[in-house]
Parts: C-alpha cells; sequence; structure tokens
C-alpha cells in the first residue's frame, strides 16, 4: 500500500484531529451561545465603537476555531475570547492611528480594570451596559429588540429577519439605524442610576418577554414555538437575574417564562393541533421547571415587591400546580387578575380575568365584561377578543352567535396551528346548529 | 460635552403673547434647571405665532407653517449635554412638553478630515 493515509499511524492521527475539530467546534458554538454577550460588552468598551467590536469579537470566535482544534479548548473559553478580541480591537485603535470611529460609543472611564471572566468578582462587568444600551427608550421596540437579538444574543441578522418575518436587508437597515442613532445622539453606555432604573429596567423585561412570546406563538407560519426565540429569552432573563439577584421583577419574568414554558410539549397534539389549556396532559408538563418557576414566585413575593411580571407569574404557577382546568384555584386567579389590573391596566389584562371570572361566575358574567371591552380601541384587530367571546357563546349555547365570533376571529389569525384550531371549533358550533 | 437642537411645539399658533403667568414662571426657571441637570443653553429663541408663518414647497407659496398640524414649533434652543441621557432628562423639564412637547435632535457635527 503505497498511499501514505493507510498507514495505521497517520490515521490514528487524523482521528485524534478529526476528533479535537469537532470538540473545537461544539466548544466554540457553546462559548457564542453562552459567552457572546459577555466578550462583545468588554470589547465594547475598549474599541468605543459597536461595529470594531462586533468584528474584532466575530473574529475571536473564529481564530478560537481554529486555535482551539491546533491547542485544545482553553480552561477559561470566556476570558480566551475576551483577551483575543480586545487584542483585535487595540490592533485596529492603533493602525488607525488618527482612528476615526464609525460608530463611537460612548463609554466612560472607569477606575477598575474589566475582568476577562465572567462571574469571577465584585467588579460588575459590562453585559448590563450592553443590555440597557439595547434597550435604551430612545430606541423603537423593534430596533430595542433587534439590536438586543444581534447585540446581547449574537444572532445573525438574518436569522432575527426570520423570527420576525421581515427581509435580510430590512432587518440589516433596522439594526444599523439603530446603531447609529447610539452613536449620533449619544446614547451612553452605561446603567441606568438608582432613581430611572425600575423604567428602564421595565424596558429590558418588555423587550425579553416579546422575544419570548414571538417565540411562543410565532404570528404566523407552520409552527407553533420557535424554540430557539424561547430559548434565548430564557437565557437572557437567567443572566439578568444572576447579574441582578435583588430585582423582583427580573425573578417574575424568569418565572413567568418558565412556567409558560413548562406546557411547550403539551400546547399541541401528535398532529399538531392546537391543545387549549382544559385540554392539555397535565402529566407531561416539565415539572423542574414548574418547581423552580414556583420558587421564583415565592422569592419574588417575600421582597414585597411585586410587580406585573411577579403577579403573571403567581397566576401562571396557579395553573401548574392545578390538579385539572376545573379544580384549578379560579378565585384567586381572580385576586390576582385585580392586582395585576391596578399595576398594569391593560384591556388584555382584562380580558385574560375575564376568562377566569367565567369559571367562577359563569360564562354569562363574563361574556358581560367581555363585550363591555369590545369598544376598547386598543383591543380593536386583536384576535384573542373574538376568539374568547366565541367561547363563551358557545358554552352558552348561543352556537349562531359563537360561529359568526369565531369567524371573526378567523380573519384575525394568522398562525395555521391556531388557525385550525378556531375552524374545528367553528365546525362544532355549526354542526350542533345544524343537528 | 455633545450639542443637541430642542424644538419646542405647543398648540397652535403658538403665540408668545398669550403665555400664561404660570408657564411664565415655568420658563423663568427653567435656565436654573438646566444647569442644575448638567447641561447648558448655548443659544434659544422664541418665534412669532404660525400664523405669521409662510411655506414654500417647490415653487408654490403658501400662507400657514410646513407642517399642518394641532401643534406648531414654537421655538428652539440649543442645548449643550454630555449624553442623550442627561439631554433628554432636561427636555423633559421643560414647560412646553405640559401641553405640547418637545423634539430632541443631535446637531450635525461634519465627520474631521
Amino acid at each position: 500500500m503505497s498511499d501514505p493515509a493507510g498507514e495505521p499511524d497517520v490515521v490514528a492521527e487524523r482521528g485524534v484531529t478529526a476528533e479535537r475539530a469537532v470538540t473545537a467546534e461544539r466548544a466554540v458554538a457553546d462559548a457564542h451561545r453562552r459567552e457572546w454577550a459577555f466578550v462583545l460588552a468588554a470589547t465594547a468598551r475598549v474599541a468605543g465603537d459597536l461595529d470594531v467590536a462586533e468584528e474584532c469579537v466575530q473574529d475571536a470566535y473564529l481564530a478560537a476555531l481554529a486555535a482551539w482544534a491546533r491547542d485544545g479548548v482553553p480552561a477559561k473559553p470566556a476570558a480566551w475570547l475576551t483577551a483575543t478580541a480586545k487584542r483585535k480591537a487595540l490592533d485596529v485603535l492603533r493602525r488607525d492611528k488618527v482612528f476615526r470611529s464609525k460608530l463611537p460609543l460612548l463609554v466612560e472611564p472607569v477606575a477598575v480594570e474589566v475582568p476577562d471572566e465572567p462571574g469571577e468578582d465584585a467588579v460588575p462587568d459590562d453585559r448590563l451596559r450592553l443590555v440597557f444600551t439595547c434597550c435604551h427608550p430612545a430606541l423603537a421596540r423593534d430596533a430595542q429588540v433587534a439590536l438586543t437579538l444581534r447585540l446581547v444574543c449574537g444572532v445573525s441578522t438574518g436569522d432575527i429577519a426570520r423570527a420576525f418575518l421581515v427581509s435580510e436587508p430590512t432587518m440589516a437597515a433596522r439594526v444599523t439605524r439603530a446603531k447609529k442613532k447610539i452613536a449620533a445622539a449619544r446614547i451612553p453606555y452605561r446603567v441606568p442610576e438608582a432613581a430611572e432604573l425600575p423604567e428602564r429596567l421595565d424596558a429590558v423585561l418588555t423587550v425579553i418577554h416579546l422575544l419570548f412570546t414571538t417565540g411562543h406563538t410565532a404570528p404566523t407560519g407552520a409552527d407553533l414555538v420557535r424554540v430557539d426565540l424561547v430559548e434565548r429569552a430564557v437565557h437572557l432573563t437567567r443572566m439578568l437575574l444572576a447579574l441582578m439577584p435583588d430585582e423582583p421583577e427580573v425573578r417574575g419574568l424568569l418565572a413567568l417564562l418558565l412556567l409558560t414554558d413548562a406546557r411547550r410539549a403539551t400546547r399541541t397534539d401528535g398532529a399538531g393541533r392546537l391543545l387549549v389549556l382544559a385540554e392539555q396532559d397535565r402529566s407531561r408538563w416539565d415539572r423542574a421547571a414548574i418547581a423552580e418557576g414556583n420558587d421564583l414566585v415565592l422569592g419574588a413575593f417575600r421582597t414585597g415587591r411585586v410587580g406585573r411580571y411577579a403577579l403573571q407569574a403567581a397566576i401562571a404557577s396557579l395553573h401548574a400546580v392545578a390538579p385539572s382546568y376545573a379544580a384549578t384555584d379560579w378565585p384567586q386567579i381572580v385576586r390576582l387578575y385585580d392586582e395585576l389590573r391596578k399595576r398594569w391596566p391593560s384591556p388584555v389584562v382584562a380580558l385574560n380575568r375575564a376568562v377566569a371570572v367565567s369559571m367562577v361566575d359563569g360564562p354569562a358574567a363574563a361574556l358581560a365584561e367581555v363585550d363591555a371591552l369590545a369598544t376598547d380601541p386598543r383591543l380593536a384587530g386583536y384576535p384573542y377578543l373574538p376568539a374568547i367571546r366565541a367561547d363563551l357563546l358557545r358554552r352558552l349555547n348561543r352556537t349562531e352567535e359563537a360561529a359568526t365570533a369565531y369567524r371573526t376571529a378567523l380573519d384575525l389569525v394568522d398562525n395555521e396551528t391556531e388557525r385550525a384550531h378556531l375552524t374545528a371549533r367553528l365546525n362544532e358550533v355549526t354542526a350542533a346548529d345544524t343537528r | 460635552m455633545a450639542q443637541y437642537a430642542v424644538l419646542v411645539y405647543s398648540p397652535a399658533p403658538a403665540d408668545p403673547m398669550q403665555m400664561t403667568p404660570d408657564y411664565l414662571a415655568l420658563l423663568e426657571r427653567y435656565g436654573d434647571q438646566v444647569a442644575e441637570l448638567g447641561g447648558q443653553i448655548v443659544t434659544g429663541f422664541a418665534l412669532q405665532p404660525s400664523t405669521t408663518a409662510t411655506a414654500i414647497r417647490g415653487d408654490v407659496v403658501t400662507d400657514g407653517p410646513f407642517i399642518e398640524a394641532k401643534e406648531v414649533v414654537a421655538g428652539f434652543f440649543i442645548l449643550e449635554a454630555p449624553d442623550l441621557d442627561v439631554a433628554l432628562k432636561i427636555a423633559k423639564a421643560n414647560p412646553a412638553t405640559t401641553d405640547g412637547g418637545v423634539e430632541v435632535r443631535p446637531l450635525f457635527q461634519p465627520p474631521a478630515e
């Protein structure tokens, strides 16, 4: 055999090399998911420019692929990546002697050296600055969401565009516009001071919650759950809680996401048909997620400073521990909705409260509340209003009106799984009608 | 320090002679508030009511402001502030925000050659 590849040593060596490459690739992917925010946030401070920082971090991840395959995965991958990205940023700054930054970032000088490793000591790392900059109230909500996914989670612009059903150039333009505004209007790279914190934190939590709900109920398309967005949102909230352990609303949001996502496996049946809460197989709910969620709710309530996320989580928690839909503690849920409505006077809250009212006082009482809400202009075009109304009418055996309401809801819903559910209900009531 | 234009919008016609004594008192205090919040007004102007405005679009000359709206530009000032957070805090304290509003817009600085 003249082929050197046939020599046993070479084959073995190749095997080792291939194995190392696979290990390195996996480690890089893992570090991308877990450490992107840390590496970028630290590099942004050195680069003083978001675009330069992003480029250097991307280069660092690319360099890691080759270096880790060659030398093995370092003991502290985040430290390796941060050091590499910072070095590249300094090279860029040195190369352009009169450095004219395209998107200068307003970085305040700090007395302490930023650590190369997350959570190693008491020095606060830069991830919070990055999060609060991306979710600054001077940026439009859709820009906040796009920037958070791009800069904090490291999701590619193409993937973000697909998640939000816009073209890639549109999403790229949205991200660029937002970055330019940060630079031109001098949005500071800073964690807001205590006086502003509640309002600013609320914007961050809203963005994360929006990511989750977009993933949880994809607005259009065939898949009800876009798992990646859901997991990104949960991961992001975990990171935020680690960085702000004393904020009850962060705890509340994490609890809400975990308790809602615990039902993921049971939200559709084998054929992909949507199952409403009453129909779901509760034995298949994720018990570990529910236990963690319940603990977080208790923790948030113990602080005595409950906000809207903790209250929503408490409601989700009562659902999660109920043995069945009928045997749920509905009176307590109505009381929690009353509290929630005080802090968050949203018509959507009132609508959800009406569903709970129907389980305590019957569908007729709930229908009166829903009909009162129907005139609220903020709910115009909101598909769940006619859908809930239709269900209440169905329970009252007012089948003809129920059918009309189901049709109205169908006109407003794009998600195919939800459409199938509404169509099935519509067929049910029209069949009952002709009987 | 960065410079921002703060455009002040008030209900049309935004006549400065119609300002209430209360509003004038608030305006009187505003300069001190700006300094307390960490900014400085470089220069500022109030405008005659929008009924005195003339708009030109293409070659058509019309009586009235460029954009017909319930609120019109009542004046503007140039603000110096360290960052947008400070600028927004100062803008929020402007008395115009009670019945109208303000727009904060960074001044363009030509890139250094």
